[in-house]
C-alpha cells in the first residue's frame, strides 16, 4: 500500500499540491451548494468541454517546458481545420467519404505541424524569444484565416465525422478518449523519452545542456513541431463539435491554457511540470464552470473565478513556501 | 554618427525600414504620401501609442503585464459611471478619475507581484482574467452609447486645409498621445527613478545591493502602465464615441508585439520610447498603406504577421553579418 | 616588505563589528565574528567558499542585517544594522565578486551609479556623470568610451569599471571581493598600486582573495574565517600562502609532486598544428593513455578556447587531431564525445550543470542512450547506473532526485566528473577542475583524477593555478597569447620556475 502511495507520488510530483487541493476545495464546495453537482449530468458537460481546451493545454505545455510560450496554438488549430475543412469540401463536403476524411486529417496534421516547424526553427536558430514569434505567427496565421474564409465559417461537412465530436464509447465521450490518449502520450513522452528528458533539461539552462552533448536545436524546433501538431488535433475536434471551422473559434482559451499549465504546478521559468497534475487542473477549471453555472452564473463569472482560483494556488503556495522556510530556521 | 547607428541598432533597422515601406507605398498609391494621411494615421495610432509607451516601462522593469488591455476597458466603464454619478464632468475630471482607476488597477498587480512573489506573467493572465470575466459579468456585456457629449464630441486643435484638397487635423488624442509619450521619455531617461527602473530590469540583485527598493520599483512600474491604460481608455472611448466592452480585448498582444519590435527586450533593461513609438508606427503605416493599396482587408494582418515575424528573424541574426561593415567602422577604438 | 605606515597600536579601528551572527535557513553562516579594520590599512580576508565572507561584506554593506545583539561600530557611530543607501553615504564601497554592474547602462552611468540613487525624484545631471566617470577611471589611469554601453566590454574591462564605482564619492572603507579574478598580472600590478594610493591616502581597503600571496606583501593583517567562525587575526609579515591555507582549512598539506613517466604508453591524442587565428595558433601536442597532461597561462591565454576545439565545439582553421591514432574531424560536441572526448567545463554553475535540476538527471544527461531499452527511457537502468557512479566517486548525497545546487561545490564537481565517466571517455578534459571548491575538498577531486589516470584515462588539466598542474600532472604546457610557449616536466623543475615563466 505504501508502496502504492509511493509510486502515484512519484508520477505525479510535489506540483500536484495546488491542483490536488483545489480538485478538493471545489467538489466539497459544489457538492455542498448544489444538489445536482455530482451527477450525470455534470459529468457529461465536464467531458465534453474538457477536451478542447485540454489539447490546446497540452499543446501549450511543451513550450512552456522548454522556458518558452506558443501564442500561436488558437490559430493553429483554426487553420489545421481549415485545411480539413477544404479537403472535405473539395471531396463533396457533405458526401465526402472516410477516406478523404483520413487525408484531411492527416493533412490538417501536417499543417499544424508545419505552423510549429516554422517557429521552431526561427526560435532555435535565431534565438529570438518565443513570446514574440509565436505571437508574429499568431498574427499571420489569423490573418491568413481570415483571408482565406473571409470572415466566414465553413460548414456542410459529412455525418459521420459528429460522432468525433459528440459520440460515445461505452458511455465514455470520444473527445474525451481522444484527449485521454493524448494525455498519455504526452506523458510517456516527457516521463519515458529522451526528447521529453531534454525538453526538461533546455528548460531550466539550455547552453549547459548543449555541452552536455544534446543536440538542442532539433529539440527546440520538435517541441514547436509536437506542440503544432497537437493543436491540429483540437482543431480536427472542434471542427467535428461545431460542424463548421471559424476562425477565431476558441480563441478565449488562449490564455487560459497558460493558467492551466501555472495551475497545474509548471515552472513559468520551464523545467519542470508534470502532464497529470495539469490535467487535474484543468478537470478542475471545467468542473468550476460547471458548478457555477448550475448555481446560474454564466462563463464571464467562471473566467473571473479561475483567475482568481489561479491567483489563491500561488499564494497559498507562497505561504506554505514561507512556513517551511520559517521552519527550517527554528529547527 | 557610426556609434549612434550602434547603440541604437534597433531603431535605425526600424527606421530604415519604414523609409522603404513609405517609398514603396507612396509610389503604389497616391493617396499614401500626403499630409492628409499622415495625420489620420497618427490618429489612429494614438491609444495604441499611449498603451505602449506604458507597457515599456514594465517591460523595463524586468515585468510583463498582459492585463492592462481589459483593464482599460474596465476604466472606461468605471469612469462612465462615476461621470453619471457626478453629473458630466469635463476633460478634467475625465482624466483625473481614468487615470486614478488605472493606477490602482496596476497597483493590484504590483501588490500580487511584490508581496506574493508571483511572478509577473502569471500574476497579470490571472488578472487579465479577474477583470475581463468580472467585467463581462457586471456589464453583461452592453455597450455604452449614450456618453457625455464633451467626450463624444472631436476636439480638433488645429486644422488647415492642403493645396491638394485634403485636411490635416491635430486632434485631441495626438496631442493626449505627445504628452503622455514626452511624460514617459523624460520619465525613463531624465529623471533618476527611471534609472533606478532600467538598473532594476538589467540587475536586480544589483540593484538590491545598492539599497533601490524593488517593492516601490513594481508599484512604479505597474502603476505608470496602469496610468496609460487608463488613459488610452478614456482616449479610445473618445475616438470611437462608444464604450464597447471587449473592444479592447486581445489588444495586449498587438501593443506588446510593437513595443518588442521596438527593441524593448522580455527581460528587462532594455528599450527606449522612441523604439517604442516606431515599432507602433511600423505597423499601422504598413496597415495603412496596404488598405490604400487596395489590398483586402482581410489580408492586413496576415502580411503584419509575415513582417513582424521577419523583423524578429532579422534583428535576431545580428546586425553583423548582414552588413559586416559596422562591425569594423563601428567598433570599439 | 612595503613601506605602507603601519598602523600604531591602540589607534581606533574605522569599522569594528561584534556579535555578528547570521542564519540562512537553519545553517549558520556566522557564529559569533568579530571583525576590526583600522583608518588606512590594507587588511586581507581569507576563508574558503562559504566560510562566510560574502556574507560578513554583506552585513557591512547593509544588504543583509545581523541576528540581534550585533553591535556595529563605524566612524565615531554605532549601529544594530546598516542599509545600502547609508553604508553608501558613510563611504562605505565594495567591489563585488560578481561586480553588480549594469550591462545595458554606460560606462558613464555604471561608475556614477550612486548620483541616481535617493528616494525622491530628480532629474539625472548627464553631463556631472560623465565627469565623475572619467575622472574616476583617469584615477585608475585608465580611458573608457564612458558613453557606451557596458556589454560591449570585456571582462577585465568590467572589473575596472566597478573599481571606478567604488572610487566615486567619499570612499572611507573599500572592500574588494576576489577583484583581481580576471585581470592580467600588469592590470594587477596597476589595481596594488591604487590599493596603496588609497591607503596612503587614508582609505581603508579589506581584500577577499583566494591568491593571497600577491596581496599579503601590501597588507598588514589577516583575518581568517572558517564555517562561519573567526579563526584568528595575524600579522601579513611573515605569513605565507601555505599557512593561510592551513589556517583556512585547519589541516595540513604537503605536496609532493605525482609526476610520473609514461613516455612508453601508446598516444591517445594528437594534435598537430592546431590554429583558429585570434584564439589560438601552431599547437601541437601529445597526450599519452594514463597520463595527465597539465595546461597552464593567464586567462584569456586561449586554454579555454583549445579546450573547446578538442571538443568539437569550436572549428578550428587549421591543424589535425588523432584519436587513437585515427584522424577525426568534429561538426559539434555530439561528434566529439562519440569519438571518446569529455569535457568539463570551466564554468560549473552555468555551463557544466543544470543546477536547478536531480542528482540524477545530470548525471545521465550525456549518456541517454545506456539507460534506454526498447526506445524509452528506464528508471531502473537509471538509478542503478547512478547509485555506481555515486558509490565510485565517494559523492555524498541525500537523495537523487534532489536538485544538483544543494550539494557542497566538491560534491557538484564530482557529480560533473562522474556524468563525463559514464560516457566512457578515453580523453577527459579538465578546465580548472577546482574553480569554486573549497581547499580542503580539492585533494579528494586530485585523488578522483590520479585514480582515472592510472585506469589508463587520458586526461588533460587545465588550470591557472600553477601549483595545481605541477602538482598533479605528469608534464605541463605553459600557454600565452595563444601559442605555446614553454613545455615543463615537473619532475626536472621546481615550482618556481613555472611560476616564473607564468608570471613574467
Amino acid at each position: 500500500m505504501i508502496a502504492f502511495f509511493n509510486r502515484a507520488r512519484a508520477l505525479m510530483g510535489p506540483e500536484m499540491a495546488g491542483p490536488g487541493f483545489a480538485l478538493l476545495a471545489v467538489v466539497v464546495f459544489f457538492s455542498l451548494a448544489s444538489p445536482q453537482f455530482l451527477s450525470r449530468a455534470t459529468f457529461g458537460s465536464v467531458a465534453f468541454q474538457l477536451p478542447e481546451l485540454g489539447l490546446l493545454t497540452l499543446a501549450m505545455l511543451l513550450p512552456i517546458l522548454t522556458g518558452g510560450l506558443n501564442l500561436a496554438i488558437t490559430f493553429t488549430a483554426n487553420i489545421a481545420g481549415l485545411t480539413a475543412a477544404w479537403v472535405l469540401k473539395s471531396n463533396g463536403g457533405v458526401d465526402a467519404g472516410p477516406v478523404a476524411f483520413f487525408i484531411a486529417c492527416l493533412l490538417a496534421i501536417g499543417v499544424g505541424a508545419a505552423s510549429g516547424l516554422v517557429m521552431g526553427l526561427v526560435i532555435a536558430y535565431t534565438r529570438a524569444h518565443p513570446i514574440l514569434v509565436s505571437l508574429s505567427m499568431m498574427i499571420f496565421l489569423r490573418g491568413l484565416g481570415e483571408f482565406l474564409t473571409r470572415g466566414g465559417d465553413i460548414s456542410g461537412f459529412p455525418t459521420f465525422i459528429q460522432p468525433i465530436g459528440h459520440g460515445s464509447i461505452l458511455g465514455l465521450p470520444i473527445p474525451l478518449l481522444i484527449f485521454i490518449i493524448c494525455v498519455l502520450i504526452w506523458h510517456v513522452l516527457l516521463t519515458r523519452m529522451k526528447l521529453g528528458f531534454n525538453t526538461y533539461m533546455i528548460g531550466s539552462n539550455i547552453e549547459a545542456t548543449r555541452y552536455s552533448g544534446i543536440n538542442t536545436r532539433k529539440v527546440q524546433v520538435l517541441v514547436y513541431t509536437l506542440s503544432g501538431a497537437m493543436c491540429a488535433i483540437a482543431g480536427i475536434i472542434m471542427m467535428a463539435r461545431f460542424n463548421s471551422v471559424r476562425v477565431g473559434h476558441g480563441e478565449s482559451y488562449l490564455l487560459i491554457t497558460v493558467l492551466a499549465c501555472f495551475l497545474g504546478g509548471v515552472n513559468p521559468f520551464g523545467g519542470f511540470g508534470r502532464v497529470i497534475p495539469v490535467f487535474v487542473a484543468l478537470v478542475v477549471l471545467q468542473l468550476l464552470s460547471s458548478g457555477l453555472n448550475l448555481m446560474g452564473a454564466n462563463q464571464h463569472l467562471a473566467t473571473a473565478v479561475w483567475g482568481i482560483l489561479l491567483i489563491a494556488v500561488m499564494i497559498l503556495r507562497y505561504a506554505a513556501g514561507h512556513l517551511k522556510f520559517l521552519q527550517r530556521i527554528k529547527g | 554618427m557610426h556609434r549612434m547607428i550602434q547603440s541604437h541598432a534597433t531603431e535605425f533597422a526600424l527606421l530604415a525600414v519604414i523609409i522603404v515601406i513609405s517609398l514603396v507605398l507612396s509610389l503604389s498609391t497616391d493617396s499614401f504620401f500626403t499630409p492628409g494621411n499622415a495625420f489620420d494615421l497618427l490618429n489612429s495610432s494614438s491609444v495604441n501609442i499611449i498603451f505602449a509607451v506604458g507597457l515599456l516601462v514594465v517591460l523595463i522593469a524586468g515585468g510583463i503585464d498582459i492585463s492592462f488591455a481589459v483593464a482599460a476597458s474596465v476604466v472606461q466603464y468605471v469612469t462612465a459611471i462615476l461621470l453619471g454619478w457626478i453629473g458630466g464632468g469635463g476633460w478634467l475630471s475625465g482624466l483625473l478619475i481614468a487615470g486614478g482607476a488605472g493606477v490602482l488597477l496596476g497597483a493590484f498587480n504590483a501588490f500580487l507581484i511584490h508581496k506574493f512573489r508571483i511572478i509577473s506573467i502569471v500574476a497579470t493572465i490571472a488578472t487579465f482574467n479577474i477583470y475581463f470575466g468580472l467585467l463581462m459579468f457586471f456589464t453583461r456585456g452592453v455597450s455604452i452609447y449614450n456618453l457625455p457629449e464633451w467626450l463624444t464630441d472631436r476636439v480638433i486643435l488645429y486644422e488647415r486645409e492642403m493645396t491638394d484638397g485634403s485636411w490635416i487635423e491635430i486632434t485631441l488624442p495626438v496631442l493626449v498621445m505627445i504628452i503622455c509619450v514626452v511624460a514617459t521619455w523624460i520619465f525613463i531617461t531624465r529623471t533618476t527613478t527611471g534609472r533606478q527602473l532600467y538598473a532594476f530590469g538589467d540587475n536586480p540583485e544589483g540593484a538590491r545591493r545598492f539599497g533601490i527598493n524593488i517593492g516601490a520599483m513594481q508599484f512604479i512600474a505597474f502603476g505608470w502602465l496602469g496610468l496609460m491604460a487608463g488613459i488610452g481608455g478614456l482616449i479610445q472611448a473618445h475616438y470611437a464615441q462608444e464604450v464597447v466592452p471587449n473592444a479592447l480585448y486581445g489588444r495586449e498582444l498587438d501593443v506588446l508585439a510593437a513595443v518588442v519590435l521596438g527593441g524593448a527586450r522580455l527581460g528587462g533593461g532594455k528599450g527606449s520610447v522612441f523604439g517604442c513609438v516606431l515599432g507602433v508606427l511600423l505597423i499601422s503605416i504598413t496597415q495603412n498603406g496596404l488598405n490604400l493599396a487596395g489590398v483586402s482587408p482581410f489580408a492586413f494582418r496576415m502580411i503584419i504577421g509575415a513582417i513582424i515575424l521577419a523583423a524578429i528573424t532579422l534583428s535576431n541574426t545580428r546586425l553583423e553579418k548582414l552588413l559586416p561593415f559596422m562591425r569594423q567602422e563601428g567598433g570599439r577604438g | 616588505m612595503s613601506e605602507l605606515a603601519r598602523p600604531k597600536s591602540g589607534q581606533k579601528p574605522l569599522l569594528s563589528l561584534r556579535n555578528i551572527n547570521m542564519t540562512f535557513g537553519g545553517i549558520k553562516a556566522l557564529k559569533n565574528v568579530s571583525f576590526d579594520v583600522l583608518p588606512g590599512e590594507v587588511h586581507c580576508l581569507a576563508g574558503e567558499n562559504g566560510s562566510g565572507k560574502s556574507t560578513l561584506i554583506k552585513i557591512v554593506t547593509g544588504v543583509y542585517r545581523p541576528e540581534p545583539g550585533a553591535s556595529i561600530d563605524y566612524d565615531g557611530q554605532t549601529y544594530s544594522h546598516m542599509s545600502p543607501v547609508t553604508a553608501q553615504a558613510a563611504g562605505i564601497k565594495v567591489i563585488w565578486q560578481d561586480l553588480a554592474l549594469f550591462p545595458e547602462m554606460s560606462v558613464a552611468e555604471n561608475i556614477a551609479f550612486q548620483t541616481v540613487l535617493g528616494r525622491w525624484p530628480r532629474f539625472v545631471n548627464y553631463a556631472r556623470m560623465r565627469e565623475t566617470a572619467i575622472r574616476a577611471l583617469a584615477r585608475l589611469g585608465v580611458s573608457l568610451d564612458v558613453d557606451l554601453p557596458l556589454k560591449e566590454y570585456p571582462i577585465s574591462q568590467r572589473q575596472i569599471v566597478a573599481i571606478a564605482r567604488a572610487l566615486v564619492g567619499e570612499a572611507k572603507l573599500v572592500f574588494m571581493d576576489e577583484p583581481t579574478a580576471s585581470l592580467t598580472q600588469s592590470e594587477t600590478d596597476h589595481l596594488l598600486d591604487i590599493v596603496r594610493t588609497l591607503s596612503a591616502s587614508g582609505v581603508a581597503v579589506v581584500f577577499v582573495s583566494h591568491r593571497l600571496a600577491e596581496v599579503l606583501d601590501i597588507s598588514s593583517r589577516l583575518t581568517v574565517l572558517r564555517d562561519g567562525a573567526l579563526v584568528g587575526v595575524y600579522p601579513a609579515t611573515g605569513m605565507t600562502q601555505s599557512r593561510i591555507t592551513e589556517l583556512m582549512t585547519g589541516k595540513t598539506f604537503d605536496h609532493e609532486t605525482r609526476a610520473r613517466d609514461v613516455s612508453a604508453n601508446p598516444a591517445m591524442l594528437e594534435v598537430e598544428k592546431f590554429s583558429r587565428p585570434g584564439l589560438f595558433e601552431d599547437i601541437s601536442f601529445t597526450v599519452r593513455r594514463g597520463e595527465t597532461l597539465g595546461i597552464t597561462g593567464l586567462l584569456g591565454a586561449g586554454r579555454t578556447e583549445l579546450a573547446l576545439s578538442l571538443f568539437g565545439m569550436l572549428k578550428p582553421r587549421s591543424g589535425t587531431i588523432k584519436i587513437d591514432g585515427k584522424p577525426v574531424r568534429f561538426s559539434s560536441n555530439r561528434d566529439a564525445i562519440a569519438a571518446g572526448v569529455a569535457y568539463l567545463s570551466e564554468d560549473r554553475l552555468s555551463l557544466g550543470l543544470i543546477q536547478p535540476q536531480s542528482i540524477a538527471d545530470n548525471l545521465v544527461i550525456a549518456s541517454l542512450d545506456r539507460i534506454t531499452s526498447g526506445g524509452l527511457l528506464s528508471d531502473d537502468r537509471k538509478r542503478a547506473l547512478v547509485a555506481r557512479w555515486i558509490a565510485d566517486l565517494g559523492i555524498r548525497i541525500g537523495r537523487q532526485g534532489d536538485a544538483v545546487s544543494t550539494l557542497s561545490g566538491g560534491n557538484q564537481q564530482r557529480i560533473a566528473i562522474a556524468k563525463w565517466l559514464a560516457t566512457d571517455p578515453k580523453l577527459l578534459i579538465l578546465d580548472a577542475p577546482t574553480v569554486g571548491v573549497d581547499v580542503g575538498a580539492r585533494a579528494g577531486i586530485f585523488d578522483i583524477i590520479a585514480k582515472l589516470a592510472d585506469s589508463g584515462l587520458a586526461i588533460i588539466l587545465i588550470s591557472d593555478e600553477v601549483p595545481e598542474v605541477y602538482f598533479h600532472a605528469d608534464r605541463v604546457l605553459h600557454m600565452a597569447e595563444g601559442r605555446i610557449v614553454n613545455r615543463f616536466t615537473p619532475r626536472d623543475c621546481t615550482l618556481q620556475d613555472i611560476e616564473a615563466a607564468v608570471y613574467a
